[in-house]
């Protein structure tokens, strides 16, 4: 095409269109929500209730951050729910075999616990990278058969009976405790996010991941492993994911093989809300931390607007799907006029 | 000639917000004459087609289809009042077979179920009409692209066509393809067809044309009668100025041999020896198949070797993994920047970012922001691409721009050995002059270079020695003055032959 430059004059429409393009739908969708819920109720915009909030979507957030990287490789992720589960079970059992021999060692017997958890997550994911980069399994098939498998498997341990009696500094530290005044799981978030951050931007496995989702082809023509690399980012989400779990565990003290359920549709949906493209390639942590809390706080909205958890369900299936739709359109505004 | 035109356009513009992509075209195609569309990339041939095909509809001005004013909102439309266009991407569905395809849509029935003999023979006779041989029960996706326009073709002769548009059909056809091609176009001709042919190959306009219209950003410059112009007089249109020579003169100073292959086997290579040297620029000419592209691409480590052995200085680089090839010092450009050269919708800068941070600007796991910065500056720099379009994602750009992208890409490895596959397909005039003086460059600064093409005059001029291959094997090995088109056009059906 001819391009002859556009007239440097500020339009709002321009500069709205701008803010699109850059970022997607989210600032829209993010002052829609505090217009609607600061009408429908007096308790939504007060301080105690937003920091309330934030405090909630710790977890999603970490949880989006993992699909997040996913999503940009230019895969998805269904089986992140699965994965919490799963290292809550098994950190929790761990934990709760370790204690009676080590009843002196509670922060060993914490760490095992931890560390099982973990390594289960890993275990995981790196199975779904593998049948993705090796094997060539769709990501939708590889993940939904591994949630499957793996909530059978946490099911199966457990039969079905949340695991109690965890030592009680760890509910007591990870899941109420606070220093300097902030709660331990937004600290370890905030810790995460900055982590997260500066992998995507600075670090040369964070741009090859961008590489790898926007065309896997040329990106091995640069020299990149791209099966290394999509291995990596399906470890990466099922580490996130087990954080959560243990976090989760923490929080509730025990380890329930139901945990997390809603997780995969949540964290997909926060991603494409924020931006990032299910095409691949395109993403930004910044913004996908902005997608986790807002996921959360249109729930408090809806919860102070007394909407039932059904009904939800329903408003948040259609949310992502408009989000999509609007990926689509900000897509072919990336592509020119097509 | 008839006088009366068959379509024509008064006034026709396209303009999308802050550009104009087509300013006020006059144009008119009579029945039974090819008109050729000639311009740099961005001047607005595709923009005008688009127009004619219905796939994009006009902002001023009208189109007559035989006199009679006519709006054409969609690619239905144009195709009911009998205009076809043949795009470079084809509208096949590559896991049907060829009569399938032809038939998407109509097929024939016997009650509610698809008459599949029927169907089979009406393709093989529609084939054959056109002089096209092939099986019509065959997948569209195991034929080679040259066979695949065929069918694209044949698809469009349902119900009356009186005006077929053919977008840069010979762009990937060897020349074999392009003679049954063109000999195709010329019955069209007599048959009565009108034919707007889209072509950057201006040496094969002397072949087909009767008239040639040279449009120059969104512009239409003029319209002549190919007898009466020039090749250069038409480049001069094209390009606003006059183009001399667009191949340069390189310096021949063959050294050391850098890439040795031994009896190499792999995916449609069948045991081929083959030496570079640095210094030098190796032609690798053949008809599309002959395994030219294959032999690097197995080389790269892009397919798999079965058999032989490759040695780069000195190390034995059989079989190694792509990312292995790149860091021992070869770097492979492919001939299809979109779906394996370039992040589409990622800006030029990001592309080449990752290249330098995997090549001359990768230490450590901490992107070099400020080393980054500074040698992607230099390079695009070199390869010339407008500063402006720099963070413009890829898809906006012309194809030129693409391919300059692509270059730079290439340059961010500090390579040895650099294999272009293709280098000017779909790449405008003034573009290729500059791309060739890179690839000059390269070679007189000591590099050792591969040009893969099945352009005959590129790879003639361009190269100090020229391989051609036949069927996966070497046909033969031409140097200096023994780089000519006959010999070379020679060995392209021989499937085995000694190396001169």
């Amino acid at each position: 095409m001819t391009t002859t430059p556009a007239k440097a004059s500020f339009s709002p429409l321009g500069f709205l269109r701008a803010i699109f393009l850059r970022v997607g739908v989210l600032p829209f969708f993010l002052a829609a929500a505090l217009v609607i819920f600061s009408l429908t109720s007096q308790a939504f915009l007060t301080t105690q209730n937003l920091m309330n909030v934030g405090r909630q979507s710790v977890y999603l957030i970490l949880v989006s951050m993992g699909q997040m990287l996913v999503l940009i490789s230019g895969g998805f992720d269904l089986s992140v729910g699965m994965v919490i589960a799963l290292s809550s079970v098994v950190s929790a059992m761990t934990m709760v075999a370790l204690l009676p021999m080590f009843p002196d060692a509670v922060w060993m017997v914490i760490a095992l616990g931890a560390l099982a958890g973990f390594a289960v997550a890993a275990i995981v994911g790196a199975i779904n990278g593998v049948g993705v980069a090796i094997f060539g399994v769709s990501p939708f098939i590889m993940t939904l058969g591994v949630a499957s498998a793996g909530a059978g498997l946490a099911l199966f341990l457990t039969g079905g009976v949340p695991v109690s009696n965890l030592p009680f500094v760890f509910g007591d530290t990870f899941g109420f405790g606070r220093v300097w005044n902030i709660p331990v799981p937004v600290l370890i978030a905030l810790l995460c996010i900055a982590l997260m951050w500066a992998y995507m931007a600075a670090t040369r496995p964070g741009a090859q991941i961008y590489a790898v989702g926007g065309n896997i082809k040329a990106a091995n023509l640069s020299g990149i492993d791209t099966r290394r690399t999509l291995i990596r980012v399906y470890v990466l989400c099922a580490l996130m994911a087990g954080l959560t779990g243990l976090l989760l565990t923490a929080r509730v003290e025990t380890g329930d093989a139901n945990m997390g359920s809603s997780m995969a549709l949540e964290s997909i949906a926060a991603c494409v809300i924020a931006g990032v493209s299910l095409r691949g390639g395109i993403g930004r942590v910044e913004n996908v931390v902005l997608g986790g809390f807002f996921i959360i706080l249109v729930q408090n909205g809806m919860n102070l607007a007394q909407v039932s958890s059904y009904m939800q369900m329903v408003l948040l299936g259609l949310l992502l799907i408009l989000a999509v739709i609007f990926d689509q359109m900000r897509y072919r505004m990336i592509m020119g006029h097509r | 000639m008839t006088q009366e035109s068959l379509i024509s356009t008064h006034g026709l513009g396209k303009s999308y917000p802050g550009v104009k992509a087509l300013d006020r075209v006059d144009f008119d195609l009579r029945a039974g004459e090819v008109h050729v569309l000639f311009g740099e990339n961005g001047a607005g041939k595709s923009t005008l087609i688009s127009l004619l095909a219905g796939a994009n509809t006009p902002t001023e001005g009208e189109i007559r289809m035989r006199g009679q004013p006519v709006t054409i909102t969609s690619v239905a439309d144009a195709q009911a009042l009998g205009i076809f266009t043949v795009f470079q991407e084809f509208s096949l569905i590559p896991t049907m077979s060829v009569a399938a395809n032809i038939f998407l849509g109509r097929e024939p029935r016997i009650g509610p179920f698809i008459d599949h003999r029927t169907m089979r023979r009406e393709a093989a006779r529609m084939l054959a009409d056109r002089g096209f041989s092939m099986d019509p029960a065959v997948t569209v996706a195991q034929l080679p692209r040259a066979q695949q326009q065929m069918v694209e073709i044949a698809k469009a002769f349902h119900g009356d066509l009186s005006v077929l548009i053919l977008d840069e059909p010979t762009a990937s056809l060897s020349d074999r393809e392009v003679d049954n091609l063109f000999e195709f176009i010329l019955r069209m001709k007599e048959a009565g067809l009108g034919i707007i042919y889209i072509s950057h190959r201006i040496n094969e306009f002397a072949r087909i044309a009767d008239r040639v219209t040279v449009l120059r950003d969104g512009a239409k410059i003029d319209t002549v009668e190919m007898a009466e112009t020039s090749e250069a007089k038409l480049i001069e249109m094209m390009a606003g100025r006059a183009i001399t020579d667009i191949y340069p003169e390189i310096a021949h100073n063959p050294g050391e041999t850098v890439l040795e292959v031994e009896n190499l086997h792999a995916w449609g290579v069948h045991g081929v020896d083959l030496e570079v040297r640095r210094g030098e620029i190796l032609g690798m000419a053949g008809l599309v198949g002959a395994g030219k592209s294959r032999l690097f691409r197995a080389i790269m480590g892009i397919n798999a070797i079965e058999g032989g052995q490759v040695r780069f200085m000195g190390c034995d680089i059989t079989g190694q993994s792509t990312r292995r090839v790149i860091e021992a010092g070869l770097i492979y450009l492919t001939s299809d920047r979109k779906h394996e050269g370039l992040s589409l919708a990622a800006p030029a800068t990001e592309n080449v970012a990752i290249d330098l941070m995997m090549g001359t600007c990768g230490k450590g796991p901490i992107v070099q922001r400020t080393k980054v910065r500074r040698e992607m500056a230099r390079i695009f720099d070199h390869v010339e691409f407008p500063e402006r379009y720099r963070a413009r994602a890829i898809a906006q750009l012309s194809g030129g721009n693409q391919q300059k992208v692509l270059f730079a890409k290439s340059f961010c490895h500090g390579s040895e050995l650099y294999i272009f596959d293709e280098p000017t397909v779909g790449v405008d005039m003034g573009t290729r002059a500059a791309l060739y003086r890179l690839i000059g460059e390269l070679a007189e600064a000591g590099k050792a270079v591969v040009v893969i093409s099945s352009d005959l005059p590129e790879v003639m001029n361009l190269s100090h020695r020229v391989v051609v291959m036949a069927g996966g094997v070497v046909s033969a090995e031409l140097e200096g003055q023994g780089i000519n088109e006959s010999d070379i056009l020679q060995h392209f059906f021989k499937e085995t032959g000694a190396t001169t």
